[in-house]
């Protein structure tokens, strides 16, 4: 497979695993955010996915920016520039040798770019309480992301949310999977499973 | 063009960001530069970067402008869409910490007088409790 074409197929799953998740997402941020989750990251991985000749074409660092443009303009919630941010840094990060501690050292660059955008660190119920884990387990060398993420996704349930929407909602935000989180852990599991057979 | 500072509005709600631009234009009149920007790319409840991008360009003064925003996502997406200005438009464009309604039109009454983004903007967040 080409590089072209595996770029092809990581669009492919990421928007198949956000349309198959829209849903469940929704639900998720009618708990505790505005109810837009799952649609908005539908109609971004969807104009990714119409983009997707366009974007494969591009080299990894181009890409990953064009990529994260679309998010920033079609999400349409804050998703939008949090997600566009996280490809687009991972865009201008991205590594001269495409290797694990290569790969660390880029997210890690753009978990800082995410962290600056959302004005949000760590343990606040969001994104980056599954980013941050899943980026140490891959500087570490630990195998199974997937299953990183998804058990980082699950700890913020019992988190009381102090940044984005579900801080509306102080103590009644307890109880609940962060929304972004969940689609984070999502979209980690997707792209383990795409480059397990090539990576 | 006017030399007054430009007013830019988002709102998650297309009727809220237009609302609140109509009373600025009955309470402060024709002399500020106005745009606004509510709702999602398909014309949801959200706020899109696109959107907001089309309203500082149609507000846009070289007096700067200053943007007033709702709840958490206008104001991200705010940032983000003064981000991809060219930066000597990024340099002259403000988010304001102020409340989006009477933010905008205590904003306005001081662009309307030549004030510069600097007191447009002091004005605006006064307001902030």
């Amino acid at each position: 497979m080409t590089e072209s074409d595996l770029r092809e197929k990581l669009i492919d799953a990421m928007a198949a695993c956000i349309v198959g998740a829209t849903d469940e997402l929704t639900a998720l941020d009618q708990a505790i955010g505005d109810g837009d989750h799952g649609f908005n990251m539908k109609r971004g991985f969807e104009a990714m996915l119409a983009e997707k000749p366009a974007i494969a074409a591009l080299d990894w660092p181009d890409a990953l920016k064009k990529a994260g443009m679309t998010l920033v303009m079609k999400v349409g919630g804050a998703s939008g520039p949090l997600y566009g941010t996280l490809f687009m840094e991972l865009g201008k990060a991205w590594p001269e040798h495409p290797d694990r501690p290569g790969l660390a050292a880029t997210l890690a660059a753009a978990i800082e770019g995410v962290k600056k955008r959302g004005k949000s660190e760590r343990g606040q119920k969001t994104m980056l309480d599954v980013l941050i884990p899943v980026q140490e387990a891959l500087a570490a060398g630990q195998a199974g992301l997937a299953g990183i993420a998804g058990a980082a996704a699950e700890a913020t349930i019992p988190v009381q949310a102090t940044r984005g929407r579900a801080s509306f909602l102080g103590e009644r935000s307890i109880g609940h999977m962060d929304p972004g989180a969940r689609s984070t852990a999502l979209l980690v599991a997707c792209i383990e499973n795409t480059l397990g057979g090539t990576a | 063009m006017s030399g007054n500072v430009g007013i830019v509005i988002v709102s998650h709600s297309p009727d809220v960001a237009k609302g609140a631009a109509d009373m600025v234009r009955q309470m402060v009149g024709e002399e500020v530069p106005l745009g606004y920007a509510g709702g999602d790319a398909d014309g949801g409840l959200g706020t899109s970067v696109e959107k907001i991008m089309a309203a500082i360009e149609t507000a846009w003064s070289d007096a700067g402008i200053a943007i007033l925003v709702d709840l958490g996502g206008a104001e991200t997406n705010s940032e983000m869409a003064v981000e991809m200005l060219p930066p000597e438009r990024a340099c002259k464009v403000v988010i304001c910490n102020a409340p989006i309604v009477e933010g905008a039109v205590m904003a306005a009454t001081e662009a309307s007088g030549g004030a510069s983004l600097a007191e447009v903007q002091a004005v605006a967040e006064e307001l902030q409790a």
